[in-house]
């Protein structure tokens, strides 16, 4: 009993924060149910944060269950795995339950209900006598990816270095979801067998299972599958309840009242946290050789007759999940995936079950969810609600007008990025302003101007590049130009240029005289004539003088 | 669509701009009763005016704007500041300056800045400022609270001589109306005389009651009532108020002390004049004030020490009106430099 004995903390506090309705009874009534196998499942590719898989596999291939269908050399990445044997009848774009509402890249799977697994080789207990690399990848290649709703590739986070403390997160205070509690209630032992297995990866000193205090059931439950535990390495912390603890920074804050800096993971103070779904997904790979093909589906609200929660298939059409908890005549398709808080509206019920769908949320005319009733709401009176409640302690209404404004310097300057989004400020707002939209929008505004700008800095830059080419070879060419022009200038003044030329022809004038002379050209035999022909010889001498003289 | 919200938080808790003008209403009742018990009829003749003209003030605007008439007029805000007026107007004010000042808030600090969210200075304030500094003989005709009056008004009377200036039973004016405690010792201090000599002097020692002012002790105690009724159920900010009490208690404790003679009790400040209708309905108006934690502790005591100054050196008798707008064109300033600390954020 040590464990549970553990003095007690004093437990720090966030700011703001919602004491909410929680609506959790709603589906604890019943134990996890198996949702039967289906005929058909899609897979999307992208499930996670990070980069797609490349597909390994073709249409009309046959994949056996737990076979690898996508995988990317990224390292923010996670594989994703066939939940079913069977033969892969398409692979093409089909509608996905994202925000965007834009059909992405799936595996379309026909089960032959066979059952048929790859080979498994589970480490079980030897995981421990294996290094932590080697564990990680393992995590890694089962495509686990925090279950708490983010998807954030599991592996990545689980780093060695200097982390002391492994919260293993069970608050989730979200309300109406409870697919951690009833995981927590039945399957403790698998949940601690799995965070085990995580400080043993990261070299936690203390592992702290986190649960809030409107779960005594779960806390029980952990408490008893910590029993045995005498070294004091593991520890359940009750937390009270307020929304929204369940957050990785407000969890951090409350237990070890260590605030994770901005812009910094919880690694940076020494702090790794881990979904209760995600440290039972790598039990399941430890101990069973299974990657993560299925998980614990919350399904509730009052659009459906028996709300509990289902161990389902990823790829698993989620009205099959509607039907088999019995849907009303009246065809509903606003589903929410997610809590209400901060959850998103699908107005689709053919959806894929994914790896991070925690709760499907259905609701009716006649429900209890309080919501705003018009569409439009008032100005922002400025009372400030919005502030009391923020759990990152911002200035919500600051953010409110200056993202109206579209001044979104300003909006940056009151620090919207550290905004979590939670909607604590929408929900309190008398003037019923859907606040969180409005950051949400900032926030695609600013990374697309962010993206614009980067793209057009690189535009700019090969632009000035290209500029300064274009300028260098305009410049040599002047230069060049400049130095005949000037050679041209030069030449009239220049003698000694001229000269040279003269010079060449005098000399040639002077090496033919010289060769003339050489020659000897001069008359021979003159000395000794007669008059008669002296007489002619100046005859012929005087014609030839004339006829040269005509010549010329 | 049945999730009603275009994206989440699908939830909300229910409040709404209507109920908390609502609530603020009637946390004005028990002060209006007891200004209506002690200063007369012109009281609520005043409300009825002040709400008449503000409510058709803001339909006419709201038309010329194209804006829904019925909803935004439901919201109840118009309502807020035709109240807040007509309470701090003095009780035989005449229907045309009571009209003036409501138009005045409606029309010009409200709607010309852009209607209920957008108007940086407090409306109701702002009307009664205009009124104050055009027509400052009207603004003295305070009735003589109830026990001291000469003769007691009816309800009749009150009408006719708001409408019409004089009564068909020929009271005289100056046998009804009387100056204001605060107004008093003023006036009084100038002629040298200090505070005890004119609380006991045969002339005005009617005038005052054991803490402040016959009928301005009750009535102030009623809007304190009032007021903390409002912080408990969250529909104004704690702070404000009680920024703005600490604050105008210890300044005037200070001068108190400092020369008895010359200067009024800090109690006698708290339950005077406009104090506690100011620290728990018009200081707090979310739209104008400060929204910061700790702005609101400035905002308080700003004010505070504002009426402070007005009241004891100013040439104003009550000095709420000037002091709130003041801050009122602080806030921007204020708000910005209180910046609460950001979680993850390095502390300063």
């Amino acid at each position: 009993m040590s464990a549970q004995t553990e003095p007690p903390t004093t437990l720090a506090q966030f700011h703001g924060g919602l004491k909410l309705k929680d609506h959790k009874q709603l589906s604890t009534q019943t134990a996890i149910a198996k949702l039967p196998a289906q005929q058909r499942y899609t897979i999307p590719v992208l499930q996670h944060i990070g980069k797609a898989g490349e597909v390994l596999v073709q249409v009309g291939e046959r994949v056996r269950k737990g076979q690898m269908l996508a995988q990317s050399k990224h390292l923010l990445s996670a594989p994703i795995h066939a939940p079913v044997s069977g033969t892969i009848s398409d692979i093409g774009n089909y509608p996905v339950p994202h925000p965007s509402g834009l059909p992405a890249q799936c595996i379309i799977i026909d089960n032959d209900f066979e059952n048929d697994w790859v080979e498994r080789n589970p480490v079980g207990d030897a995981a421990f006598h294996i290094p932590p690399s080697t564990l990680r990848r393992m995590i890694r290649d089962a495509g686990i990816v925090g279950l708490g709703g983010a998807g954030f590739p599991t592996a990545i986070k689980q780093t060695e270095i200097d982390i002391k403390t492994l919260i293993i997160n069970g608050v989730e205070c979200e309300p109406y979801i409870t697919c951690d509690d009833m995981l927590m209630r039945e399957r403790a032992r698998e949940i601690i067998a799995g965070s085990e297995v995580i400080g043993h990866i990261i070299k936690a000193r203390e592992i702290i299972i986190t649960i809030e205090d409107n779960k005594p059931e779960a806390i029980a439950a952990m408490q008893a599958a910590i029993a045995d535990d005498t070294t004091g390495y593991f520890r359940v912390q009750a937390v009270p309840t307020i929304y929204p603890s369940g957050g990785e920074k407000q969890i951090i804050k409350v237990v070890l009242d260590k605030e994770v800096p901005s812009n910094s993971l919880p690694n940076d103070i020494g702090v790794l946290c881990q979904n209760v779904g995600t440290a039972y997904a790598i039990y399941r790979t430890m101990y069973h050789d299974e990657p993560l093909i299925s998980r614990v589906v919350t399904i509730t609200g009052h659009g459906v007759r028996q709300p509990q929660n289902l161990e389902v298939a990823v790829g698993t059409a989620m009205q099959a999940c509607l039907e088999f908890c019995g849907t009303y005549p009246q065809a509903n398709t606003d589903i929410v995936m997610g809590g209400p808080m901060m959850g998103f509206n699908l107005h689709s019920s053919k959806l894929p079950v994914v790896k991070v769908t925690n709760c499907l949320l259905t609701n009716t005319s006649a429900s209890n969810l309080a919501q705003p009733q018009s569409a439009s709401h008032l100005p922002c009176i400025r009372c400030g609600r919005c502030v009391d409640v923020c759990p990152a302690n911002l200035l919500p209404q600051q953010l409110y007008w200056y993202s109206g404004a579209r001044d979104f310097e300003r909006v940056v300057d009151y620090h919207l990025f550290d905004c979590i989004e939670c909607g604590c400020c929408a929900y309190v707002c008398p003037s019923q302003i859907p606040l969180v939209q409005y950051y949400r929008h900032a926030k695609s505004e600013i990374w697309e101007r962010e993206r614009e700008r980067k793209e057009a800095d690189i535009a700019r830059q090969r632009h000035e590049a290209h500029q300064a080419r274009l300028e260098k070879q305009k410049r040599d060419r002047e230069e060049k130009l400049r130095q005949k022009r000037e050679a041209l200038k030069a030449r009239p003044a220049d003698t000694a240029a001229n000269d040279i030329g003269k010079n060449a022809i005098a000399a040639a004038l002077a090496r033919v005289e010289a060769k003339k002379k050489q020659l000897d050209l001069a008359p021979k035999n003159t000395d000794n004539l007669s008059a008669e022909q002296q007489q002619l010889i100046d005859a012929v001498e005087k014609r030839r003088k004339q006829s040269h003289q005509q010549e010329t | 669509m049945l999730f009603a919200k275009a994206s989440s938080p699908y939830m909300h808790d229910d409040s709404s701009v209507q109920s908390i003008m609502r609530k603020v209403l009637y946390a004005l009742i028990p002060g209006s009763l007891a200004a209506i018990w002690f200063f007369g009829w012109g009281v609520l003749v005043n409300i009825l005016i002040a709400a008449i003209t503000c409510l058709a003030a803001e339909a006419w605007v709201l038309w010329l704007r194209k804006r829904d008439i019925r909803n935004t007029l439901l919201d109840g805000s118009a309502l807020v500041t035709a109240c807040l007026l007509a309470l701090a107007l003095p009780p035989l004010a005449p229907w045309w300056l009571t009209v003036i000042a409501s138009l005045f808030a409606i029309l010009v600090a409200k709607h010309l800045y852009g209607g209920l969210g957008f108007n940086p200075f407090n409306p109701a304030m702002v009307g009664y400022i205009v009124v104050m500094i055009s027509f400052p003989r009207e603004m003295t005709f305070w009735t003589a609270p109830v026990g001291i009056a000469h003769s007691e008004l009816s309800f009749l009377d009150t009408l006719q001589i708001i409408f019409s200036g004089h009564t068909s039973t020929g009271i005289d004016f100056d046998s009804i109306t009387m100056a204001t405690p605060i107004d008093t010792l003023k006036t009084q201090l100038g002629l040298e005389h200090d505070v005890e000599t004119t609380r006991q002097s045969t002339q005005y020692s009617p005038l005052f009651d054991t803490i402040s002012g016959v009928g301005w002790q009750w009535v102030n105690a009623w809007f304190l009532l009032g007021g903390l009724w409002l912080a408990k159920h969250k529909i104004i900010d704690w702070r404000i108020p009680t920024s703005f009490l600490l604050a105008l208690t210890l300044i005037a404790n200070f001068f108190a002390v400092y020369d008895y003679a010359s200067y009024s009790s800090a109690l006698f400040h708290v339950f005077s004049g406009g104090t506690m209708l100011a620290a728990f309905f018009i200081a707090t108006d979310p739209v104008s004030a400060s929204t910061t934690p700790r702005g609101r502790w400035i905002y308080g005591a700003g004010i505070a020490l504002l009426v402070y100054v007005i009241r004891s050196w100013g040439g104003y008798p009550d000095g709420i009106a000037f002091a709130v707008v003041l801050m009122n064109i602080a806030v921007p300033l204020i708000d910005y430099y209180t910046q609460p600390h950001t979680f993850g954020k390095p502390q300063k």
